[in-house]
């Protein structure tokens, strides 16, 4: 079955955590993501980037609102979702978590192409302990490409590696996009990953997160991969953002 | 894996000096009532050929079998269904805790009384002095399920039985092994108490059968056939399934 690209759009009213302290995660949080999109969203700690993808994946429905997706009344669109933790099966191996999320009778070379087009061709047969953090990613990317998303959600899939390795992951993220008709929602904090990876930015102020300033980048990603660009960009997104020239990122110090 | 055969060494080293020690005993005491291992060891083999061993031990082995399966599928169902329902879990817990206090004798006692010396109340203590350990264990177990995995499984939308097999069931496996052993360090020792209350045959029943006749040869062969099958059910199915349970942690 190939992928649709869906479009989707989101209107949450109020998403509110019960508890004896309630807590007003999103609100007034409204916008729209064309099919194809490669939609950003960043914002400060806590302000319910996660939340917001776990309405969008439908995992959490308890909220006021509404979420539509286009084409409307079609099947529910196929979401492969990278969260901050892999979040693989321990007592799997890796070739088993991948396989596991797709349809039965799946086309088995067409796993293996993808584990090689990953790099884990050669670590398809262990268990996830054994794997370190930039190979787990890969996994966890792999396996949410392997069931032909129309809609990927990833939080934060490339926080706690060190520079270097996060620049091969989004470098294999962009080819892997690039060569797939895909609509995408990505969670960070970084900015410098934002613009390198968005067609447009959303900006969230802080709890209850509602959307303060957009930001869309028409250059295409091929172009954007010298640094003055990207550093150009970064600052006209810390400047919509509001935050002082000079910081990458939107990360609250904890006090 | 080099030390191996060393450990093997030092482990028939350690059962030689305990079967030394039995002889010597044994021909210090000079007694019908305290036989050595030389004149056991001959009884268990002449009891396996020409004896009702065998018999005995079947009918014990098939009991345990039987009430194993009923106090894991069961006492799994509950303490599943009780990690999940807190209304569950308030209206069984006391009972739960009442049962785990409960003597197996009284158990015993009771059933017999009720349902007579039958099978059905036999094999019913077994399985209800049992019950509660598993409930307990697989509560804590059912607790404990990662909820990010299972938001994983959600978002992909996995079929109920795939989540069931590969995100919810490896995670209670560790749970069921230890539920399985502790299990039946307590059902070996139940089981043979309920025999030799109520049943006509079993090890428990021939334990009695032998201390009535005052025949401990006989006695010491039937208890020593007994743990050797329990050793080889510990080490030679228990061990290595809980082995390959946990084969992906190295």
């Amino acid at each position: 079955m190939a992928a649709v690209t869906v479009g989707i759009s989101i209107d949450v009213s109020e998403k509110r955590y019960a508890g004896s302290r309630p807590i007003i995660a999103l609100r007034s949080l409204e916008t729209r993501i064309a099919p194809g999109e490669f939609c950003v969203v960043t914002g400060p700690s806590g302000c319910g980037k996660t939340t917001l993808l776990n309405i969008v994946a439908g995992l959490d429905k308890d909220f006021s609102g509404v979420l539509g997706f286009e084409p409307a009344g079609g099947r529910l669109p196929r979401i492969g979702y990278v969260f901050q933790n892999p979040r693989l099966l321990p007592w799997r191996t890796v070739r088993e978590n991948i396989a596991l999320v797709r349809p039965h009778g799946h086309d088995r070379l067409e796993l293996e192409r993808l584990l090689g087009e990953v790099g884990l061709a050669d670590a398809a047969d262990i268990y996830p302990t054994r794997l370190s953090g930039g190979m787990a990613r890969r996994a966890a990317l792999a396996r949410a490409f392997a069931i032909t998303p129309d809609l990927l959600l990833m939080d934060e899939p490339f926080v706690s590696l060190d520079g270097p390795a996060a620049d091969r992951l989004r470098g294999l993220l962009i080819r892997l996009v690039t060569s797939r008709p895909v609509t995408a929602l990505f969670v960070t904090h970084d900015l410098g990953e934002a613009v390198e990876l968005a067609d447009r930015v959303l900006v969230l102020s802080p709890s209850p997160g509602r959307i303060v300033a957009e930001m869309p980048i028409p250059l295409p990603r091929e172009r954007r991969d010298d640094g003055d660009t990207l550093a150009a960009l970064q600052a006209e997104l810390a400047r919509l953002a509001g935050i002082q020239p000079g910081r990458s990122s939107l990360r609250i110090p904890s006090s | 894996m080099t030390r191996f055969p060393a450990a093997i060494a030092e482990r028939a080293a350690s059962l030689l000096a305990l079967l030394g020690a039995w002889e010597g005993a044994a021909w210090f005491a000079h007694s019908r009532l305290f036989p050595g291992p030389g004149t056991v060891l001959a009884t268990l083999a002449d009891e396996t050929i020409n004896g009702d061993l065998l018999y005995h031990l079947g009918a014990t082995l098939a009991r345990v079998a039987v009430a194993f399966a009923l106090a894991m599928t069961i006492g799994s169902a509950i303490g599943i269904a009780m990690a999940r329902s807190r209304a569950l879990d308030a209206l069984l817990d006391s009972w739960v805790v009442l049962f785990l206090n409960l003597p197996a004798l009284v158990l015993a006692v009771l059933l017999y009384v009720w349902l007579g010396l039958t099978e059905a109340a036999a094999i019913g203590a077994v399985t209800l002095s049992k019950l509660p350990t598993v409930v307990v264990t697989l509560r804590e177990g059912a607790r404990a399920l990662d909820a990010d995995l299972a938001a994983m499984a959600k978002s992909f939308r996995l079929s109920a039985w795939r989540t069931l097999r590969h995100v919810t069931l490896p995670q209670l496996s560790p749970f069921f092994v230890i539920a399985s052993r502790t299990g039946l360090a307590l059902i070996w020792k139940i089981v043979l108490v309920v025999e030799l209350l109520g049943r006509p045959d079993g090890i428990g029943y021939a334990i009695q059968m032998f201390f009535q006749l005052f025949d401990i040869k006989r006695l010491i062969a039937y208890s020593l056939a007994f743990v050797a099958v329990v050793l080889v059910i510990e080490w030679g199915i228990l061990q290595p399934f809980e082995r390959r349970l946990t084969r992906w942690r190295r």
